[in-house]
């Protein structure tokens, strides 16, 4: 049911032992499933689904409440901007569309087409000093600009290629 | 160094002066007892890296330190004791400290946060043993209520009395909670209190427990503050080894314990009884009070929730007393009040106040005033369910009661400056963004109601608004008020109805004449260059990612109207003012 490498197979066995010494607690699961894969695979929920005998409706309920759980795989690079209070008065809209339009992602996508990078939104980093902030690949860029991130994200794009 | 300092690479600067004063060191120029301390977040954030240099008790401070200056600092400063001047901080930084009273904050800056000793050395965990050891749990409810400590996480419940509820309910087993979900999108208090001085908070929550009778506390903090997580972490295991959490701490019998839940980025979960069962695992839905937590919480047992502010105060209120504490502040609103000030204002950062400070001395004499020598309009308080004060409201007090009669509250602490240039429908259209989006869907006004104000501010601020738009906006926001299930439903509308009461003619500038007096609405602008400013340098032709400029070299250039995005690029690049908006 489940193809993995012995090691993962491990690491979900962990985690489902966890689980069951712990108090059950299902986000925790899911905490713990999104950071060995990145986000939480289809075929490891149903795997859990089967050993806790939950249905996956509760995974699923639970994975798309919060917005921390990503059901699909991310770009190998993140790009987050704030767009809390401070970044919006701050102009973090701007950065918004100009990254939108510099990674070519229409309507709700936020990975580009070939999984290079994923461009994400999040309400206040607590860095509102340096607004707008954006994060590119877990480093903090304070007092951004469109000109800036457009460099930022041409450099990723070109040291791919 | 709390995260601004990060941002601007505190790190950076912490190890080059590590490695500086190592060569100096191994040159033994350097005496000992000269030690790098690393500490929480100064306050003033848009100064960062700020560094103190202390030296046979002479205190300096550098502000904007960056690695490449730390050589200098090290050779001039520390070896041949000639300050530099040009770097240390100017009047700014005396002004911004001159009105702040500093209580959760005071050590913050002072106590390296890695380290229990360092916190022990400031008479850390005394409040925890005096109570332990000389205190019924009774006495220590009844100091939290003469000091008049009302809850920081938003709604002003005064903490003795929520205590002392939870205290008398019989049961074999309670909860404490510490609320550091921070969900205010543009505040950042809970965080640089527990990065710069966890264990407070974790002193808080002991002290908590003990009088109320619980064994058992989590924190509930966002997984978005990597940081302050692993502070916290490193803080409650410290303190585990010193006896201070777990069985029979110091030797009284009492036995409590910490447990760290990381939350999954849902601002409804702050609200009580969903961050409840959030921890318990589900979807974090709120429920109909009552039975409020403290009769029935966490797994049906009494629970107290305070917020991480509430409950940092508390060490220091057993320390220096309840008379102390209630020495600040205004006759209902007791004690100090942190606020994370940021927006269009000069000195942007951390500042704790006392209760009843007026917002114009926040703003001007602690904040500086506007930045860039623009016009105030609007000050924003209690994040998305709180309201903006407008210019004639300046002298307004800042304690609960007063912004609450003004539409707005003192909510969790964000203050958000705004000047001529911000739209007052945009702004509420950010916050209805912001609630519609959390908004768990359990219950229709809130589902509906703020979808529906939401699609009318859009269409306003689209130049589609209709005349009785503002009309049907009142209604709906005091309906959805009225019926909503949880405070995040009650309070949504907040934003809309205090834009109204003080711009309304935004509004009606907006509807009628379909313009954006402050000119941030995109589709109410147009972008034209002046050809008289134009020298037709081409920066805006490059920049423009439409293509919608032409113009040859030197030669006034023009927006085709028809492809322009209004995204504003051009107005930004040019360096002559040519580009104008309307
Ligand atoms: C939608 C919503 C979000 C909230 N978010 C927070 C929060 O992030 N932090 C917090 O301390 N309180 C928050 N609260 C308030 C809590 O429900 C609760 O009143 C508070 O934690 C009690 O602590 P206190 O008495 O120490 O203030 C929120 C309330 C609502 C309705
Ligand atoms: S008011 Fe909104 S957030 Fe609160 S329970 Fe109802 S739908 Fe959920
Ligand atoms: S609003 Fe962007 S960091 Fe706080």
């Amino acid at each position: 049911m489940l193809e993995v490498s012995p090691e993962i197979e491990k690491k979900i066995n962990d985690i489902l032992n966890k689980y069951i010494e712990g108090e059950g607690n299902v986000i925790s699961l899911l905490q713990d499933a999104q950071e060995t894969f990145g986000y939480i695979p289809e075929n490891v929920v149903d795997w859990f689904s089967k050993k806790l005998d939950i249905p996956e409706s509760r995974f699923f309920g639970i994975a798309t409440f919060y917005a921390q759980f990503h059901l699909k795989p991310r770009g190998k690079n993140i790009i987050t901007a704030c767009c809390g209070t401070a970044c919006h008065v701050k102009g973090s809209e701007k950065l918004i569309s100009t990254a939108s339009r510099e990674l070519n992602l229409k309507g709700d996508e936020d990975t580009t087409e070939d999984g290079e990078i994923t461009f994400e939104k999040v309400a206040c980093l607590g860095t509102c000093s340096m607004a707008p902030v954006v994060i590119i690949n877990k480093k903090m860029h304070g007092k951004m600009t469109t000109e800036k991130l457009a460099r930022e994200i041409k450099s990723i794009t070109k040291a791919k290629k | 160094m709390g995260p601004g300092g990060i941002a601007s690479s505190g790190a950076d600067v912490i190890s080059t002066f590590e490695s500086e004063l190592k060569k100096v060191k191994v040159d033994a120029l350097i005496e000992e007892g000269c030690s790098l301390h690393k500490v929480g977040c100064f306050g003033l954030c848009s100064k960062d890296v700020l560094v103190d240099l202390e030296i046979n008790g002479n205190k300096t401070t550098y502000q904007y330190v960056k690695p490449n200056m730390v050589q200098r600092i090290v050779q001039e400063h520390i070896i041949n004791n000639k300050p530099i001047l040009e770097w240390t901080t100017d009047e700014d930084y005396q002004n911004f400290y001159k009105k702040q009273v500093k209580v959760v904050l005071s050590d913050c800056g002072k106590v390296d946060y890695d380290s229990i000793d360092s916190y022990i050395s400031i008479s850390g965990y005394r409040a925890t043993e005096k109570v332990l050891k000389t205190m019924s749990p009774e006495e220590v409810i009844e100091d939290i209520k003469k000091s008049g400590l009302r809850g920081r996480g938003g709604a002003g419940f005064p903490t003795g009395i929520k205590w002392e509820a939870c205290r008398k309910v019989e049961s074999q087993q309670k909860y404490i909670i510490c609320n550091a979900d921070e969900g205010d999108p543009g505040a950042f208090m809970d965080r640089a209190v527990i990065e710069g001085n966890p264990h407070a908070v974790i002193e808080g929550m002991i002290i908590g427990a003990y009088a109320i009778g619980a064994d058992k506390g989590y924190v509930y903090i966002r997984a978005e503050y990597p940081l302050a997580v692993e502070r916290l972490t490193l803080a409650i295991n410290q303190a585990r080894k010193k006896g201070f959490l777990g069985k029979n701490i110091s030797d009284t019998g009492f036995s409590f314990d910490i447990k760290i839940k990381l939350g999954a980025g849902a601002f409804v979960c702050g609200e009580e009884t969903a961050l409840i069962v959030s921890i318990e695992g589900q979807r974090g839905m709120p429920r109909a009070k009552p039975p409020f937590p403290v009769y029935k919480g966490l797994w049906g047992k009494p629970t107290i929730i305070n917020n991480v502010e509430t409950l940092a105060n508390i060490p220091y209120i057993i320390r220096n007393g309840a008379q102390w504490y209630s020495s600040y502040g205004t006759e209902k609103s007791k004690g100090t009040k942190v606020f994370a000030l940021t927006g269009k204002i000069k000195n942007t950062g951390l500042i704790e106040v006392p209760m009843g400070i007026t917002l114009r001395e926040i703003i001007y004499d602690i904040g500086g005033g506007i930045e860039g020598g623009k016009a105030f309009k609007a000050v924003q308080t209690g994040g998305p369910s709180g309201g903006c004060i407008p210019v004639d409201m300046l002298d307004l007090n800042v304690d609960y009661e007063s912004l609450a009669k003004a539409g707005s509250i003192v909510g969790s602490g964000g203050m958000i400056v705004l000047d001529e240039d911000d739209c007052m429908v945009n702004v509420a259209k950010y916050f209805l963004q912001f609630t519609q989006s959390e908004s768990c869907g359990k219950c229709v006004p809130c589902r509906i109601g703020t979808k529906r104000l939401l699609e009318i501010l859009d269409r306003i601020t689209k130049g589609l608004g209709k005349v009785d738009d503002i009309e049907i906006l009142e209604k709906l926001s005091s309906d959805v008020k009225a019926t909503s299930l949880c405070g995040l439903g009650q309070t949504a509308p907040n934003p809309v109805i205090s834009t109204l009461k003080y711009f309304r003619d935004e509004y009606e500038t907006h509807i009628k004449d379909k313009k954006c007096p402050a000119k941030v609405c995109k589709d109410l602008l147009t972008y034209f260059i002046m050809e008289a400013t134009c020298t037709g340098c081409v920066a805006c032709m490059r920049a423009c990612p439409a293509g919608a400029i032409t113009g040859e070299k030197k030669k006034p250039h023009v927006i085709n109207q028809e492809i322009c995005i209004k995204c504003g690029a051009c107005f930004d690049v040019c360096k002559f003012k040519a580009v104008e908006k309307e």
